[in-house]
């Protein structure tokens, strides 16, 4: 799914991650925790092909990023859903638009997806909150919002930045437990947060793995959950 | 990008939805493409009502001709007779009549004031010509003029049409830079509200890339916006314009200079084009400017 060898990334002189080499498999769980500043949002977006590394290779989906054209890589964001912490809503837009939004930028028939539409709210248990505009909602329905967008086009993989940052411990377990059924379905998973209360949750759920990133260095944290 | 502009046009398209309806550079847009359409209509009315007014002044300088005889006495007279038997034989004569001296005192009136006399002040004898449209040959009419009346000059007003005509012609070029230095400003100005609009929704584009929008669907819905917009606001400003333009001096029925600058007949079709020509300019100056800019990020 992903294949990260000799992976960097600098900011200018300042470099964030230095000769990363990592294995995602499809269908796996995988949280990123690492300290503020460590990272993890850098390496989350170079797997959603927000960035691109600037050294070494990326492999995702089998191909390698730094070869791929323009229209590759919006071919390829399409089979990556991405929840945010911040969101990242179309604000003009009721719920319901906001989860039909990667169906518009597809192309597809909005109408041949209204059931698909209603079952995702249903399934974030925002059935009644679906004329509802963003900026309406609370943290832990936005980041529900957020998930069922990033679900909508079927994805292979879900990569989460902090999703449970922003709400209560009750909530983050009703999103942990919308990831761990998408992951039953097959999904690959990758989910950053520093909460390791969240982390140890899932133990007996799912088999998850936990990935520290420290120092520009990724690496494979303690046994599997 | 859609392929058929007037679809693009007319069409509501999916991707307007994910532009927010406000903005200031929808406004800016519109108003300054308004105000740039306004001065192109009124500029294009200005080049095409010289173009009448220089017609009308050339044309009627160029169906006359003074004779101009300078004698005394009898030779006077005789030449004078001599020259009007002379005009009314010539082929493309239409009349030929002498100014007589009241008439000469009254045109002089306004530059040398009251109480003009002629014992005073000798004054040539003016034969005022009427040319056919067929023209006459002028050449041919001057040499038979010296040999009947040898004091006898024959003046066709072309000393006088050329500058009017230099005048008109250099009007109708500045007229030309004016409109093409205002299309340079409404690319400009399109430009700039273009990459205002990009700028300011900077978010919104990138959550659409993070959800797979091509840099195409991104742009149309900023060059869809900004293109209509900037189609309303020069309409509006044509509009304006020519109503403007009703207010002009109308008919040439005196012989002041402004007089006669209104469009008229098939000239009112042109100003029609200016809106057109916006929507175009501004269809293909936001379309460069919105893939250059989305062209800088992945």
């Amino acid at each position: 799914m992903i294949l990260l060898n000799n992976a960097g990334f600098s900011y200018g002189p300042r470099a964030i991650l230095e000769n990363v080499n990592q294995e995602l498999a499809a269908g796996s769980f995988h949280f990123l925790t690492g300290p503020s500043g460590a990272g993890k949002t850098t390496f989350l977006k170079m797997c959603y092909l927000s960035l691109m590394p600037d050294s070494g290779s990326l492999k995702i989906f089998d191909q390698e990023v730094s070869e791929l054209s323009r229209e590759q890589i919006t071919q390829m964001r399409r089979r990556v859903g991405v929840v945010h912490q911040d969101c990242q809503f179309l604000n003009h837009l009721t719920v319901r638009q906001n989860i039909a939004l990667p169906l518009l930028v597809a192309g597809k028939n909005i109408e041949d997806s209204m059931e698909n539409i209603e079952d995702l709210l249903a399934w974030v248990d925002m059935g009644d909150r679906a004329d509802a505009f963003p900026e309406e909602l609370s943290g832990g329905e936005r980041q529900r919002l957020a998930l069922a967008r990033a679900v909508i086009m079927d994805p292979e993989m879900i990569v989460a930045d902090e999703p449970t940052g922003n709400v209560d411990w009750e909530m983050g377990q009703r999103l942990l437990t919308l990831l761990v059924e998408l992951n039953k379905m097959g999904k690959t998973i990758l989910l950053a947060t520093h909460d390791l209360n969240l982390i140890r949750s899932i133990k007996g759920r799912v088999p998850a793995k936990v990935l520290r990133l420290k120092g520009g260095n990724l690496s494979l944290a303690g046994a599997q959950l | 990008m859609s392929e058929n502009p007037l679809a693009f046009m007319m069409g509501g398209s999916p991707s307007d939805q994910i532009v927010p309806p406000k903005g200031n550079a929808t406004w800016l847009t519109g108003t300054a493409s308004g105000a740039m359409a306004f001065i192109a209509v009124f500029a294009l009315t200005l080049s095409l009502a010289l173009g009448h007014l220089a017609d009308y002044w050339s044309l009627d300088l160029a169906q006359s001709a003074t004779v101009q005889i300078v004698a005394e006495g009898e030779a006077l007279d005789l030449q004078t007779e001599a020259a009007l038997q002379v005009l009314r034989t010539t082929p493309g004569v239409a009349s030929a009549e002498i100014i007589s001296d009241a008439s000469q005192i009254e045109l002089l009136t306004p530059w040398l004031g009251e109480g003009i006399s002629t014992d005073t002040l000798p004054l040539p004898r003016l034969i005022n010509v009427q040319i056919a449209d067929t023209g006459l040959d002028g050449e041919s009419l001057l040499l038979r003029l010296k040999a009947e009346a040898p004091d006898a000059s024959y003046n066709d007003h072309s000393f006088w049409r050329a500058p009017i005509l230099e005048a008109s012609n250099r009007l109708r070029l500045m007229v030309a830079v004016s409109l093409g230095l205002t299309a340079l400003i409404t690319v400009i100005i399109v430009v700039l509200s273009a990459n205002t609009a990009l700028a300011s929704n900077q978010g919104i584009i990138r959550t659409l890339r993070l959800l797979g929008a091509r840099d195409s669907y991104i742009a149309q819905a900023f060059v869809r916006r900004i293109t209509l917009r900037a189609t309303f606001g020069a309409g509006v400003g044509m509009i304006l314009a020519l109503i403007a333009v009703l207010f002009f001096p109308s008919q040439p029925q005196t012989s002041g200079l402004l007089s006669g600058l209104e469009l008229r007949g098939l000239d009112w079709v042109y100003p029609l084009v200016v809106p057109v020509l916006v929507g175009i300019s501004a269809f293909v100056a936001s379309r460069m400017a919105a893939h250059y800019h989305l062209r800088r990020e992945i």
